[in-house]
């Protein structure tokens, strides 16, 4: 059962601790492809890292002098138990394409969407509501957005992951 | 059993250091890092009063990748050397990191006496089931019936239960994660943090280089159908029949932390060393 969000506050804090997430999250990602020499998919991640900044940083913005509940992560509302963490997801793989690494990001912008669609639809205080389709649009933009760049993106074949010279090689 | 969580003055990731990780790409570990970190911007603990002690392994890396304290220690030997750090220096917050191969086998002695002494610090082991580091040996909590190159039909060998073993050995604390929840993970370690004396939380780490199967840990991790007890005779029972994949605080005891009197606790550095002097 969804739990309400019933002030502006509260939302905004809850938006602050999603996009800061997915901040870091895209940022460690990044981080691991770069060791592993994945470059296209580092810079790929690195981007997305970057545009999560920009979203956090207009989200303080917002904030201003305003005072928010502190959230801790494990206390965001509505999230299943990875909340916007990427990190341990079946995609990660030191060979993935650009193409898992969108696929990575539109599951997160789903369940942002899915987030504000539920502040939305359970909130009884209409600013909050109004506020949370503001957001759950801009994130359904993204939604568009990354649809239209896995067009473009080469689609992975079957055996994607194969590795005749794999660095670390299973027993 | 609530965390009080103030308005962190630092983020999770100031608590990193600028090392990167050289885990496989979907390690668990990668989670159980961003888990530490969240926990400890949540306590706005100052990383200069951390300090992360670590045996072998992949997990025992972690300490490099940290902006706290740390120390990579011997093999199997980080509870001892960590129970040395927090006698010493009471004031810093002390937790011990490693895998199940450091903390079990190698550290097995080590781990029943760290929790029987039950000094104030936490440990987590990322437990995958298997020596990740050499290439896929079978570790002590690995099924029996693991077939691999290395043990082909499996050891045939009853794993070890780590969390019984605690229990038994008098841990103060004993939880399990899954490092697919890294939320829930960072406020099960920051509730172990924040419990006085000996807690141990065992990280169900999934190892995708030698152990894929475990990817489908995450359908098979699920939250403890009931709250943590106090009362150990359930927590017995509780640990010696769960399916190995129930996450959450399972035991929470009240025994005081040890730790020395004031003849020991109070020594400065200066009054040891003049014990060596000749």
């Amino acid at each position: 059962m969804s739990k309400t969000i019933e002030t502006i506050e509260e939302l905004l804090a809850h938006v602050q601790v999603m996009e800061r997430e997915a901040y870091e999250c895209y940022l460690d990602l990044a981080e691991q492809m770069e060791v592993h020499n994945n470059h296209e998919v580092a810079e790929l991640f690195n981007k997305l890292a970057e545009d999560e900044k920009k979203h956090l940083g207009y989200v303080e913005a917002r904030v201003g002098d305003s005072e928010i509940p502190h959230i801790a992560p494990w206390d965001l509302k509505n999230f299943d138990d990875s909340g916007l963490n990427m990190t341990g997801a079946r995609e990660v793989h030191y060979m993935m394409l650009p193409y898992h690494a969108l696929k990575l990001a539109l599951r997160a912008e789903k369940k942002a969407v899915a987030f504000f669609a539920d502040v939305t639809g359970a909130s009884k205080d209409p600013e909050v509501r109004d506020l949370a389709a503001e957001f759950e649009k801009e994130e359904q933009h993204h939604i568009e957005l990354i649809n239209e760049w896995l067009g473009k993106v080469v689609r992975p074949e079957d055996d994607w992951d194969e590795d005749p010279d794999p660095p670390v090689q299973p027993t | 059993m609530n965390v009080e969580s103030t308005t962190p003055a630092l983020t999770a990731r100031d608590y990193k250091s600028t090392v990167k990780p050289v885990w496989c790409p979907g390690c668990g570990d990668y989670s159980v890092l961003s888990s530490l970190t969240k926990a400890f911007a949540e306590l706005a603990l100052p990383p200069e009063d951390v300090a992360v002690i670590s045996g072998i392994g992949c997990s025992s890396r972690i300490p490099a990748y940290l902006n706290t304290y740390g120390f990579h220690g011997v093999h199997g030997r980080a509870t001892a050397l960590a129970t040395g750090l927090k006698l010493s220096r009471p004031d810093l917050t002390v937790l011990i990191t490693g895998g199940d191969g450091d903390g079990f086998s190698i550290g097995g002695n080590h781990f029943l006496h760290a929790c029987r002494r039950n000094v104030d610090m936490t440990y987590i082991v990322m437990d995958n089931r298997v020596y990740g580091m050499t290439k896929g040996q079978p570790s002590p909590t690995t099924e029996p019936d693991w077939d691999s190159a290395l043990a082909p039909g499996g050891t045939g060998l009853r794993p070890f239960n780590p969390l019984v073993i605690a229990l038994a050995s008098g841990a103060n604390f004993i939880a399990r994660s899954f490092a697919g929840d890294p939320n829930g993970t960072a406020r099960v370690i920051a509730q172990a943090i924040k419990h006085p004396g000996f807690s141990f939380i065992e990280v169900l780490s999934p190892c995708v280089t030698f152990r894929p199967d475990q990817r489908e840990w995450k359908t098979k991790a699920h939250a403890a159908p009931v709250d943590a007890t106090e009362d150990i005779g359930r927590a017995a029972k509780r640990l010696m029949t769960d399916d190995g994949f129930n996450t959450g605080i399972l035991y929470i005891g009240n025994r005081e932390p040890f730790c020395l009197s004031d003849s020991g606790a109070a020594k400065k550095p200066a009054d040891i060393e003049t014990q060596f002097l000749v």
